[in-house]
């Protein structure tokens, strides 16, 4: 059940939102979907549910094209939050579940599940302009996933919530990727994706600068974190070639490197200048690589 | 099958969503009422005015002999009216007057050319009723009077008074008599209040309906699971089974309400209306009418619906379309009294105006058959025009947010729905 996107584009008049696009997201995966504001995530998404069609190549997804016969199978979190605000939560989930091929008692019985999980049983009879946004984003959660999609899009789940609702939906999504599901989810945060996925693609007003495994693309990335806490001054390694980057911090400096040799002789420049209480390499976090490969354009 | 099961799922969703809506409800229960006041309107007037329709009158005859005939007369012009002759002078009678003991009172004398007169003084005017019968009986004595004094006979008066022969008669065998016409012209005055309030009101809804769904955004997750076109028509046909249940309801307790009434109305209603014998063909003319009309009309509404963002912005959306149907029930109203005018006969093959204009001359005239058979050909071929052009809007509409302009956003929407 692998999800393919080969060589997509979209172009809306001249403007070119998605450009040759290549993507394979693997079965009972997580995919993560990195990318400025506009750089074509929705876009993408709304491609991949045949909401619009590309301007060129195709997006399989069991071999097969994805179209209102697969929706069944598919379930889709717009970025765009929104239910009917007059109706009640367990009249709309079911009428958003039954348009997913579900029957009313299945779904009913579903509702109650998440419900219950989620801890908020009692909004099953209340109406969804009663509930706060981040309540509202658990119900439109739940009708994303209710039907026990097959593919799950998931477009920014977690923006707006607070941290306890954020595990909350973590977990949840962690236990449809363990029973399943694929699931392809964007999002601003990059711990959020660092965490939970596997495989992942950045886009870059529209095309991928950075796509594979998450420690590949790490390990690719070559540059190294370098943390040092010391009691004397260390700003003087700033110029030591081989450092990229550097920052001052509370407790000493941290920068970035081009190689693990470099951090070699940076421990030989500083060892007999005094007590140094932390000298580690680190991983370069995704946030390092998201701002190194998309750059000016997000700041 | 799948997309034929959303697709009921949709309209039933639309139809009950609807039908247990409190606005939907309240409308309903309101307007029942307003027909069951006017449908027993008669039976009202006479329970307020039961316990005080006499109205009591004092008379000062300075002629004295006109007040036996003006009572005479007076009697079956309104038998409700009290007359007493008095001597009481004009200062007490003022008084009682304002005592609210008579309603006013009535000086009877005859004028130099010795002819009836009358003065009457009442606390106000505002009612005529009194006063305008007490002139007609007035006129009435004062016409026996003169008759009296030029020394006719009651025959010869007769002959005066008699109304003259005017008939009428068309020369086209198939024309419709005048009988005939009368009851037609109020079936299809009755008919376009119907097409025309039901388009106003159902259009509107459908639209809003519409914007609703996009404004809350819910719409993105609708159309990744039913095919927009699919959806646009479940919504339209959900709210016309809605407006037929509204329909039907109205017209039954409108009916009852009608029936039970009937002895006091003595079939003038209903031969003013024309429902005694209405021809079979007019009524189908009417449901077909009435059916693409609401299409057309709904249709349009449902992709004008999708291309704003807020709700706000609907009802400036809608309004060109709206006082196109308002135009159409204008010529229509003003074609019911010459019906072969030629706007009217243009007009009707336009299809906009078609449901209504067609059918005033469907009702009213005498035409060939193919003449509405090509109305409703060029009103099935724009329904069915509009509903794939408007189903590309709609798709590529719903999908669209941010301040509306109507053209480019037509032109955008089409883009964005472009398959290839």
């Amino acid at each position: 059940m692998t999800l393919k996107l080969e060589q997509v584009t979209k172009k809306f008049g001249d403007f070119t939102a998605v450009d040759k696009l290549s993507l394979s997201i693997p079965e009972k995966e997580m995919f993560g979907f990195l990318g400025a504001n506009g750089a074509g995530k929705t876009t993408t998404f709304r491609m991949i549910l045949g909401l619009l069609a590309p301007t060129e190549g195709t997006i399989t997804w069991n071999g097969e094209k994805i179209d209102y016969s697969t929706s069944p199978y598919i379930g889709y979190l717009p970025e765009e939050r929104g239910l009917y605000p007059k109706l009640k939560v367990k009249d709309q989930i079911v009428y958003l579940a039954r348009l997913r091929g579900m029957n009313k008692k299945d779904a009913l019985k579903e509702l109650a599940n998440w419900l219950e999980r989620f801890k908020v049983p009692e909004y099953a009879e209340k109406k969804v302009e009663e509930l706060s946004k981040g309540n509202q984003q658990k119900i439109q959660f739940i009708a994303a996933v209710i039907h026990k999609p097959k593919l799950l899009i998931l477009d920014e789940p977690f923006s707006g919530l607070d941290p306890v609702n954020v595990e909350q939906l973590k977990e949840a999504v962690i236990d449809l990727k363990n029973a399943g599901t694929s699931i392809v989810f964007s999002s601003h945060r990059m711990e959020h994706v660092e965490e939970l996925c596997e495989h992942l693609c950045i886009l870059h007003r529209g095309s991928p600068v950075v796509h594979g495994s998450l420690k590949e693309i790490k390990r690719s990335f070559g540059k190294k974190n370098l943390v040092i806490h010391a009691d004397f001054d260390l700003n003087f390694l700033k110029d030591f070639p081989g450092v990229v980057k550097a920052k001052t911090t509370v407790e000493g400096i941290q920068l970035q490197i081009e190689r693990e040799e470099t951090a070699q002789q940076l421990l030989q420049e500083i060892v007999d200048k005094g007590f140094i209480r932390k000298f580690q390499i680190e991983e370069p976090s995704l946030h390092d690589i998201f701002i190194e490969k998309v750059g000016a354009a997000y700041a | 099958m799948r997309p034929m099961h959303n697709f009921w799922t949709v309209l039933f969703h639309t139809y009950f969503t609807k039908l247990r809506s409190k606005q939907f409800i309240i409308s309903t229960v309101i307007t029942l009422l307003i027909i069951l006041v006017l449908g027993n309107i008669s039976k009202i007037i006479d329970f307020f005015n039961s316990g005080e329709n006499q109205e009591r009158l004092a008379v000062i005859d300075q002629s004295n002999s006109l007040f036996e005939p003006f009572k005479k007369q007076l009697k079956e012009v309104n038998p409700d009216i009290q007359l007493q002759k008095t001597n009481a002078s004009e200062e007490e009678l003022k008084k009682n007057v304002l005592n609210d003991e008579i309603k006013g009172y009535l000086v009877l004398s005859l004028n130099d050319e010795n002819r009836p007169m009358a003065v009457y003084k009442a606390a106000s005017l505002a009612d005529s009723t009194v006063p305008n019968d007490l002139q007609y009986a007035l006129q009435q004595v004062s016409m026996v009077w003169t008759a009296g004094q030029l020394k006719l006979t009651q025959e010869e008066l007769m002959k005066l008074n008699a109304p003259v022969s005017f008939e009428m008669e068309a020369l086209n065998a198939n024309a419709k008599t005048v009988e005939e016409l009368n009851q037609a012209r109020g079936l299809v005055y009755v008919l376009l209040f119907v097409i025309y309030f039901a388009v106003i009101m159902y259009a509107n809804m459908i639209a809003m309906e519409v914007a609703v769904e996009k404004s809350s955004r819910v719409m993105e997750i609708l159309i990744s699971s039913v095919p927009p076109i699919t959806q646009m028509f479940a919504k339209i046909l959900g709210v016309a089974l809605l407006s037929l249940t509204q329909l039907a309801l109205w017209l039954i307790v409108g009916y009852v309400s009608i029936k039970q009434n009937l002895e006091s109305m003595d079939g003038g209603f209903f031969s003013f209306f024309g429902f005694q014998n209405t021809s079979l063909s007019t009524i189908l003319y009417a449901v077909i009418f009435f059916i693409l009309g609401y299409l057309l009309y709904a249709t349009m509404a449902a992709f004008l619906g999708s291309l704003v963002s807020r709700i706000e912005d609907v009802q400036q959306l809608i309004t060109p379309m709206i006082l196109t149907v308002v135009a159409g029930f204008m010529l229509a109203i003003f074609g019911l009294s010459n019906p072969e005018a030629s706007y009217v006969t243009i007009t009707s093959y336009i299809p906009p105006f078609t449901p209504m204009l067609m059918f005033l001359r469907v009702g009213m005239l005498d035409l060939p058959i193919w003449e509405p058979l090509l109305g409703i050909g060029l009103l099935i071929a724009s329904i069915a025009i509009l509903a794939v052009f408007g189903a590309r809007v709609y798709k590529g509409g719903v999908l669209m947010y941010g301040k509306s302009n109507a053209l480019k956003d037509i032109k955008k929407a089409l883009q964005l729905s472009k398959n290839k």
